[in-house]
């Protein structure tokens, strides 16, 4: 039998296709459930995932080579029981009641959800998009990055067990094995792909744009920073360091290029090293752009790698304890490799004589990427954030505050996220950080404005309770449904639920007809 | 916006050149000994190799950004894409053609050119460069006038070809022997009593003047004395040729510069960009008056090259292009965003930068120095953009950004300037 099935290879395509029809049935099963099971399972597969955190963080590391294994496993806690907790009372799942305007609006899951995950954030993206997905009740098919292939496939299926055990559909999870970039395409493309989550590099970002269905793919960062004169230099110089230093720079939101108000830049760079930055001569500046971009390309051997890694490497002695080397550019400009995104801890540093110049300097750093995604700025004058936020081209500017987690959301209010959407600027459809919101559309029922049409109390209605009063009499193979509706106390639990997930079925065949 | 495209490695090799030094030597033997030093001297060791729109890479893969364009050649960029279609969409039919003959697109050209001049100016003479064109404006309005005498300002530049280089600063005629003082006056710009004077005599056939003389640095044209000139010409029977070559097709806002100063000249000249930088053309519009030759001998002037066909369809395309409501929209828009970018770099250096001439995209940029503006250039050279000094007056740089200019890009541009500016004003002080 075994040389049989050798002898048939299997079509990936068509396995991966049979993914997407298989979560199609889950997500048909998913969209049944009440809020209490969807957070159910919503809790028993962020908990799963946050006591596999560290396992992960480190697993993804030694996969990758990428990052700093406590920092990813901050990262991975917070993608998973974090955000669980950030929407507890959150519900996408009850309709909602607005009697002042006199419309009801029952939730509408996307269905199937095809989510690409990068190799720099990889068991946080997955994370993120595995609770986001169930909280809404969809289902998920996960691409994840080729270099992060094995990390990824163990955590999803330890996720999809989690969330079957704790009462989801079998395959509500599902990971493609093996991705390539014609069978991404072509899940991408296919019929039964309801959105696109795309993170990753900005082709494939394209890509996912390009497949005719909705998508939901974000552009790249490159943020500019401005410390101006009334910044506190040295909370400022700790914020960009920690923030430098934060998983080796591989959050798309790490600082990229620091623009220093001259009257402070002195002070800065001295607090700065104080908070272990080196600050590179222009020789040691020269090596280390030799050795990031050494034909204009990022040197993908840096990437996520640490300062004293890079600084050795480049040829630079630094001491050991370096957490980030600041890279002096003087302009900033396309040619200028230091001013693009560089994901490890080298910050590209420019000086400019005022705040007028800085903010043009920051919008210079956008124009080469980034737009649509972030910047920060130090300052104790609202004025100057303000300015600043109406210059630079970006969605979110985290103030007085390290860039990368500020805008993750993780020590700002901000949305906690792992991706970040780049609005119209940065080419994307999503302007906001991503949340489970984005996941669900609303189906409205919506009475006349005339007042004497009364509008009847939906507030205690739960469509998975209550059973739509049919005016044909029976409904085709359904005879006892009159025996089962209402409060019967004698029947079981089992039964009980079966009753409701029966009823659901019915309820959501009438909307879709409708 | 990529930071790595480039000519592709071996360019200099394909040529049959070892390197670039090589290349540079042989350039120097064969070709222009004193160009090949001069820019070695001021630091411009560029050697063009790819180039696309606004952007040129050296053979090193260096980029630029081309604020030269070659006095507009370059009006649409290089190699705009929708110019060679055209162009290879000519060559699928025709070729430069034969001047004897009417040719579709010659005809084709003249009537596209003589519905952007609300004047009267009725026929259209074709030549392959602009002091060729120049030169069939000068012969047209001594035929029209029978006088011989050129009225022409200092400093000024209307080619180098017989004619033309007459009415151009001596600093291109006595080398030659080619200057004749005793038919080509020159009279200070904007100066309309020297003017009046020089045409006091009733025996000056033509006055020929660049709307806003580029090689002098853009001066601009003080209010009403282009139209004073004008009138004067009226007065005394001269005419009146407008060099559009570095002012027009759309530099203004205006397709032609001199319609903005209310003037409807006898003569009107385009060349350079109206070839789009992919097929020199360059034509002469003559008024029924200076073209009336054209009806008593058809051969009055041959040029095999001139009107080429391919360049006709070109320059037809470039017509079309630059009309595009959108093109006068972006034109007014990157021209008040420059103006105010420019104001912003004076204030900060404005014991340097000592004057912006400014008129659309048309940029004269004087720098408180005699060689000012070749220090700006090296600056600018350094920090990514390539713009060039005036020949005639090397305190001013000129300044032209293309027609098709982003916004983005107007930015970076000014963002270099303002360093480069600068750091050339630390240089001097």
């Amino acid at each position: 039998m075994s040389e049989d099935r050798i002898a048939l290879q299997e079509d990936p395509l068509a396995r991966a296709r049979m993914m997407l029809q298989s979560a199609e049935w889950a997500a048909r099963d998913l969209r049944r459930l009440g809020s209490e099971q969807v957070d159910r399972i919503v809790q028993a597969v962020a908990v799963a995932a946050h006591s596999a955190a560290g396992r992960y963080a480190e697993w993804a590391v030694r996969e990758t080579s990428f990052g700093v294994v406590e920092h990813k496993r901050t990262k991975n806690e917070i993608a998973s029981l974090g955000i669980a907790e950030h929407y507890a009372n959150a519900d996408f799942v009850s309709p909602r009641v607005d009697e002042e305007r006199r419309i009801v609006e029952i939730p509408r899951p996307a269905g199937v959800v095809f989510a690409l995950t990068p190799s720099t954030n990889p068991i946080s993206t997955l994370y993120f998009k595995v609770v986001l997905t169930l909280m809404t009740r969809n289902a998920i098919v996960l691409s994840p990055h080729p270099a992060a292939r094995e990390c990824c496939v163990a955590a999803a299926r330890e996720l999809a067990q989690a969330a079957e055990a704790a009462g989801a559909p079998r395959d509500a999870v599902q990971v493609v094995e093996d991705p390539s970039i014609p069978l991404v395409e072509a899940l991408m493309a296919d019929i039964r792909t309801r959105v696109i989550l795309a993170t990753g590099g900005t082709g494939v970002v394209r890509a996912a744009h390009r497949s005719g269905n909705p998508a939901i793919g974000v552009g790249p960062g490159n943020a500019p920073v401005v410390v101006d004169a009334t910044a506190d230099a040295a909370a400022a110089a700790r914020d960009l360091v920690d923030s430098k230093a934060f998983d080796n720079s591989l959050l798309c939101s790490s600082e990229s290029v620091l623009i220093a108000e001259e009257p402070i830049a002195e002070k800065l760079t001295a607090a700065l090293r104080q908070s272990g930055a080196h600050l590179c001569t222009p020789q040691e500046r020269d090596q280390l752009r030799a050795f990031l971009f050494p034909d204009g390309h990022l040197n993908t051997a840096a990437v996520g790698k640490g300062a004293p890694w890079v600084a050795r490497e480049a040829g630079l002695r630094v001491a050991a304890r370096t957490r980030t080397l600041l890279a002096p550019i003087d302009l900033v400009v396309d040619e200028e490799p230091l001013a693009s995104e560089k994901m490890c801890p080298v910050l590209g540093f420019n000086t400019q004589r005022d705040l007028g110049a800085a903010i043009r300097a920051a919008r210079g750093v956008l124009r080469i990427a980034g737009a649509g995604h972030s910047a920060a700025i130090h300052t104790s004058d609202p004025h100057h954030a303000i300015a600043f936020a109406q210059a630079v081209d970006v969605l979110r500017v985290v103030v007085n505050a390290p860039n990368s987690t500020g805008v993750a959301g993780f020590d700002t209010h901000l949305a906690p996220t792992m991706t970040v959407g780049t609005g119209f600027a940065g080419r994307s459809s999503l302007g906001a950080n991503l949340g489970p919101e984005h996941l669900v559309n609303w189906s409205r029922l919506a009475y006349t404005k005339d007042r004497s049409v009364p509008f009847p109390d939906y507030a205690r209605l739960r469509p998975w309770e209550r059973q739509p009063q049919s005016a044909g009499g029976d409904w085709p193979g359904r005879s006892d449904r009159g025996e089962l509706s209402g409060d019967h106390g004698e029947v079981s639990a089992a039964l009980r639920e079966q009753i409701r997930r029966l009823v659901m079925e019915e309820l959501r065949d009438l909307v879709e007809v409708g | 916006m990529s930071t790595t495209a480039s000519t592709p490695p071996g360019a200099l090799e394909q040529f049959g050149f070892e390197s670039k030094d090589d290349f540079l030597a042989q350039s120097a033997a064969v070709w222009n000994p004193d160009k090949v030093r001069f820019w070695q001297e001021v630091g411009t060791d560029l050697v063009l190799g790819r180039r696309e729109g606004y952007l040129l890479y050296d053979t090193s893969g260096k980029r630029l950004i081309d604020l030269h364009l070659n006095g507009g050649t370059y009006n649409l960029g290089h190699r705009n894409p929708e110019l060679i279609e055209a162009l290879e969409w000519a060559m699928r039919l025709v070729d430069i053609g034969n001047h004897h003959f009417p040719a579709l697109a010659r005809t084709a050209l003249a009537n596209a050119l003589l519905a952007t001049c609300t004047g009267n100016l009725t026929k259209v003479v074709y030549a392959a460069g602009g002091g060729e064109a120049n030169d069939i404006a000068i012969k047209s309005a001594r035929y029209a006038t029978k006088r011989k005498k050129i009225v022409s300002i200092f400093r000024a530049f209307h080619g180098t070809t017989g004619l033309s280089v007459a009415a151009t600063d001596q600093r291109f005629s006595e080398r030659f022997l080619a200057d004749r003082p005793e038919e080509f006056v020159n009279v200070p710009f904007n100066d309309v009593g020297a003017m009046e004077e020089a045409l006091r005599g009733d025996d000056v056939a033509g006055v020929i003047i660049e709307t806003i003389p580029a090689t002098y640095g853009f001066p601009m044209p003080d209010p009403g004395y282009l139209a004073a000139v004008k009138r004067l010409c009226e007065r005394r029977g001269a005419m009146f040729i407008a060099d559009e070559v570095q002012t027009g097709l759309m530099r203004t806002g205006e397709m032609w510069a001199i319609h903005g100063y209310g003037v409807d000249p006898d003569i009107l000249v385009t060349a350079k960009g109206i070839g789009g930088g992919i097929y020199p053309i360059a034509c002469t519009l003559l008024s029924e008056r200076t073209g009336a030759w054209l009806d008593e001998d058809g051969w009055g002037h041959v040029s095999s090259g001139g009107g080429s066909e391919l360049g006709c369809v070109v320059a037809l395309k470039v017509l079309e292009i630059t009309q595009r409501p959108a093109v006068r929209a972006m034109v007014h828009a990157a021209g008040a965003l420059f103006r105010e970018g420019l104001k912003r770099i004076q204030c900060l250096n404005s014991d340097w930068l000592i004057g912006i001439r400014q008129n659309g995209l048309v940029v004269g940029l004087e720098f408180d120095h005699p060689r000012g503006a070749q220090l700006v250039m090296r600056r600018l050279y350094e920090n990514g953009v390539w713009a060039i000094f005036s020949t005639l007056d090397p305190s001013v740089l000129q300044f032209k950004p293309g027609l098709l200019l982003d916004p983005p890009m107007c930015e970076d541009i000014l963002d270099r300037l303002a360093v480069s500016v600068a750091a050339s004003r630390r240089d001097v002080r």
